[in-house]
């Protein structure tokens, strides 16, 4: 049965996946980005990876996701971008992610209330993943640290000189 | 044969992940919006992520997630300077055509 739940998370996985790259609005792609990103998350629960699937959530269709969002939303001002966002968001444009996310949420669901699915003693929970985290590869996370910083400094330069003028042409 | 957490054979998630880093590739080659250019890198980053946890789960390592956590943690820095670039470009150029950017010829 969990090989069944696999290859169920993998084909919506997939499908979403081709759907991204072949979409035209910015905001559909999106929509069917984090869908795929979803059922990755299911995947990693059923590989035994609790923590890795907690975080895709967490930080990818969370935080990276809604980074995107913004960027979209700063791009779409003025009134003739309201009509094309009420014409790319009509309901019949949500009928395809509501099929693929509700098919993992049958899975998750099964997952929740059925036996557990993955083998007792193999998966690898979050305390094994932060005690290696933070004594074998402590270099690695303060080298992560240093490039969150960099990341950080160099979005920082590269977008205030956007923000400046947009303050400009509103005045 | 050692145990893993699932019946599921290792060499299926990893021609899953090599599929999706497949796509992820043609959408950076084929598409032209530089939106949809960082979005194929975040699915090419995705498909490593996965390549990497099943390799933990497979030897049943916790050292597949940490590679993992770090892989995510460079999708959040790239993800921040190219939406950074994104903002740059439209308010050179007006669009998001990637080609409209191609001035440093080498």
């Amino acid at each position: 049965m969990e090989t069944t739940l696999f290859y169920l998370a993998a084909s919506v996985s997939l499908i979403s996946t081709l759907l991204v790259v072949t979409r035209t609005s910015a905001t559909h792609a999106l929509i069917y980005l984090i869908i795929s990103l979803l059922s990755i998350a299911v995947i990693f629960y059923l590989l035994g990876a609790p923590f890795a699937a907690a975080l895709e959530i967490v930080i990818y269709a969370g935080a990276i996701m809604v980074l995107f969002l913004f960027v979209v939303m700063m791009l779409n001002l003025g009134p003739s971008q309201m009509a094309q966002e009420r014409r790319w968001m009509e309901p019949r444009m949500w009928i395809g992610p509501s099929i693929l996310a509700f098919i993992l949420f049958l899975e998750v669901v099964y997952m929740v209330a059925g036996s557990p699915v993955v083998t007792p003693g193999t998966a690898i929970g979050p305390k094994l993943v932060g005690e290696q985290l933070f004594t074998t590869y402590l270099l690695g996370v303060e080298l992560a640290g240093f490039l969150l910083l960099a990341a950080l400094v160099g979005s920082y330069h590269v977008g205030r000189r956007y923000m400046r003028s947009r303050r400009e042409e509103v005045e | 044969m050692m145990q893993t957490a699932i019946s599921v054979p290792v060499e299926h998630v990893l021609v899953l992940a090599v599929a999706l880093f497949l796509i992820g590739l043609t959408g950076v080659l084929v598409r032209r919006n530089i939106l949809f250019l960082l979005m194929s890198l975040e699915i090419m980053m995705n498909a490593c992520g996965l390549a990497f946890v099943v390799a933990g789960a497979r030897w049943v390592q916790a050292d597949g997630q940490i590679m993992y956590m770090f892989v995510l943690a460079l999708a959040a820095a790239e993800v921040a300077v190219g939406l950074g670039l994104v903002l740059q470009l439209e308010r050179r150029f007006r669009h998001l055509d990637i080609d409209a950017a191609s001035e440093l010829k080498g």
